[in-house]
């Protein structure tokens, strides 16, 4: 059977969601190896056999959280050579994470593959993977395929439901050498995000989201509130980003965070070209605006023309009073 | 001694416009207009504050694209740019981004850099991988995503925010910058700077110059094939409803339909 490498997104060992998802792409295409780097690399292991991980592959070094980037390259590339040598690969899959779709470009450019981002699918096909993108602010699909080397793929996050697929997951330490560039570039402090204790915002199935009509940052307290109704998560237009009222990790958009969320709420937004290129492919889409003629109403399954203000609030309690 | 800049700057279809694709499954370039991708514009301002606070520092704006590219090269240097290399050549149409990095990374090796700086992503692929490709190809420290830049003494620092934390991140010259959207409001071209631009050198390359075969880029060398592109159907129209005072009762009534409540 062919291995397809599967590169793992975790915080201290929790696995993060979007790599639950490549491991079920990953099955369609053979049988996922799993690499865990970093500290708590071997807790990860039992979530991802669950998951359909055959091996999975740890390391951990000072160089992975000192240094920027390459480290995790080249223990990437060990885990590809090492993988490679025992069996057939078929592809490596790589979470679409900022960080995630730099180390998949430099192990593509060093192992000599071609590279796919933003994947929102994957298929088996005759010349390989095929894997779906949507372009021009999802406005198109494409499906593409890697035509040199073994396939290197990111794939963002929602793209998969997660299914359990319980497989032997045998944990394997892997030896990593580090090359002179690993030490380039140096992490000199590191101001982790506070947490609201809300959904990740690429990850969570409903995102709230609140533009210039929000209209000050002491307003944004009525978003938070039908977001946290449904357990959503908050997003912000660039507008109120730059305005001040909502943190810049909340901006969605094409400079933002990309979603693909079951349902997107968007309050006061008008719909710009580079926002809805960060919303475009959730599943359904609402709005709230005052103006009629506001871009967000074209692609919108309901839309409710009116103040945000009155309507906002509204619809927050008549979700708390049905939620009983 | 003089700090050399090459600031990478791609020529991208209008956002705004109707993008399409061609019947090769390349990006339709005819019928839209184009411009500098707007990303980019934050990494020549990026440039131009650098080389202010450097003694003495020199701007290369390096383009990669068709004809008509020369356009983004002329709006960097209206703001600001001291001169431009454009490559332009048949045989790159249609490259991926491991063939355009090919010619970008040799195309920066024989102009002579200190320090590489690119855009986040452009708009118009929008892949974000371009510069820790071109890092690896040059063999330099890649100090990517970065909000805010410093350059003083031969050492690079900057802000990277990412998901889950600020990272500080600091790298010794010769290396390679990308800059975020946050980095600073990009400058618009004075009237002066348009009038200069006009006159600045801009020179043209083609693979022959870079030492570069044919069938290493273009459709023909490309490491990836799009095989199928469609346009989405239109969202078929939704409901809209007029608020007039029962606007988010209604759309709970949708939200329980749908099964969200
Ligand atoms: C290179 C580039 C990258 C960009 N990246 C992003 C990005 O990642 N994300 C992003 O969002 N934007 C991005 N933008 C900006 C984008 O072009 C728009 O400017 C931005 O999305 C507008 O935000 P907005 O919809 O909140 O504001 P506006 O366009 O000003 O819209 C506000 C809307 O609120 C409505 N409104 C006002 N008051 C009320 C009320 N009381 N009740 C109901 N409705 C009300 C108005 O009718 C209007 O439709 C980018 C731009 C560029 C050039
Ligand atoms: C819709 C679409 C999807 C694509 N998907 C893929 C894919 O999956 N795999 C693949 O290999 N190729 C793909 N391509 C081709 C790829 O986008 C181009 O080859 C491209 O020039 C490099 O990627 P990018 O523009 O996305 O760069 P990004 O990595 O998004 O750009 C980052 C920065 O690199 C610099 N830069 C990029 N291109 C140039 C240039 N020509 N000249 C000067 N500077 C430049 C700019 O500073 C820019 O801000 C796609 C193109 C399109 C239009």
């Amino acid at each position: 059977m062919a291995e397809v490498l599967v590169y793992v997104d975790h915080v201290d060992g929790a696995v993060r969601k979007p790599t639950l998802e490549l491991l079920t792409l990953a099955r369609r295409i053979g049988e996922p190896v799993a690499l865990a780097l970093g500290a708590g690399a071997e807790a990860t292991a039992a979530v991802l056999a669950e998951h359909g991980a055959v091996k999975v592959l740890t390391a951990d070094a000072p160089e992975f959280s000192d240094y920027l980037v390459v480290p995790k390259v080249d223990a990437l590339q060990a885990a590809y050579d090492a993988v490679s040598a025992a069996g057939s690969l078929v592809a490596v899959l790589v979470p679409s994470s900022a960080e995630g779709k730099e180390i998949a470009a430099r192990l593509a450019v060093r192992i000599g593959s071609g590279i796919i981002t933003d994947a929102i699918d994957i298929e088996a096909g005759d010349k390989g993977p095929v894997a779906t993108q949507a372009a021009f602010a999802a406005s198109f699909t494409t499906k593409s395929v890697v035509s040199k080397g073994t396939p290197v793929i990111t794939v963002k996050p929602n793209s998969a439901p997660v299914e359990a697929a319980p497989a032997a997951g045998t944990v394997e330490a892997l030896a990593v050498t580090f090359g002179a560039l690993a030490t380039g570039t140096k992490i000199t402090s590191r101001t982790p995000r506070e947490s609201t204790g809300r959904p990740e915002l690429t990850e969570a199935a409903i995102v709230v989201s609140g533009g210039r009509g929000v209209n000050g940052a002491e307003n944004f307290h009525i978003i938070e509130a039908l977001a946290d109704s449904l357990g959503a998560a908050v997003g912000a237009s660039r507008a109120a980003v730059d305005a001040g009222w909502y943190p810049h990790s909340n901006q969605v958009g094409q400079t933002g965070k990309s979603v693909s969320p079951q349902l997107y709420i968007a309050s006061g937004i008008s719909g710009a070209i580079q926002h809805r290129a960060g919303m475009q492919t959730s599943k359904t889409i609402v709005a709230i605006n005052k103006d009629a003629e506001a871009p967000i109403f074209d692609l919108v399954d309901y839309g409710v023309v009116g103040d945000l203000f009155a309507v906002v609030p509204q619809l927050t309690d008549e979700i708390k009073a049905r939620k009983g | 001694m003089s700090l050399r800049i090459v600031v990478c700057v791609k020529y991208v279809p209008d956002a705004t416009g109707d993008r399409q694709f061609t019947e090769d499954l390349t990006v339709n370039r005819d019928d839209v207009d184009g411009l500098l991708s707007e990303l980019d514009e934050y990494a020549v301002e990026q440039a131009l504050q650098i080389a202010d606070e450097a003694d003495d520092a020199e701007i290369t704006v390096l383009t990669v694209g068709p004809e008509d590219a020369k356009d983004a090269l002329r709006k960097a240097l209206s703001m600001g740019a001291d001169k431009a290399i454009h490559v332009e050549d048949d045989d790159l149409h249609g490259s991926d981004v491991m063939g355009t990095s090919l010619v970008l990374a040799k195309a920066i090796e024989k102009a002579g850099y200190d320090l590489v700086i690119t855009g986040m992503a452009s708009t118009d692929g929008t892949m974000g991988v371009l510069p820790a490709i071109l890092a690896e190809r040059l063999g330099v420290p890649q100090v990517t995503l970065l909000s805010e830049v410093k350059v003083e003494g031969g050492v690079v620092t900057g802000r990277r925010d990412g998901d889950s934390a600020s990272e500080q991140l600091e790298a010794s010259l010769p290396a390679l910058v990308s800059v975020t959207d946050q980095s600073g409001e990009a400058r618009y071209p004075s009237f002066k700077g348009i009038m200069a631009a006009k006159k600045k050198p801009v020179e043209s390359w083609d693979l022959e110059e870079l030492e570069i075969e044919a069938d290493e880029v273009g459709l023909e060398g490309s490491w990836t094939a799009v095989d199928s592109a469609t346009q989405r159907p239109a969202r078929t129209a939704g409901t809209i409803v007029k608020d007039e005072g029962e606007g988010g009762k209604s759309l709970a009534g949708f939200l329980a339909e749908q099964k969200f409540i």
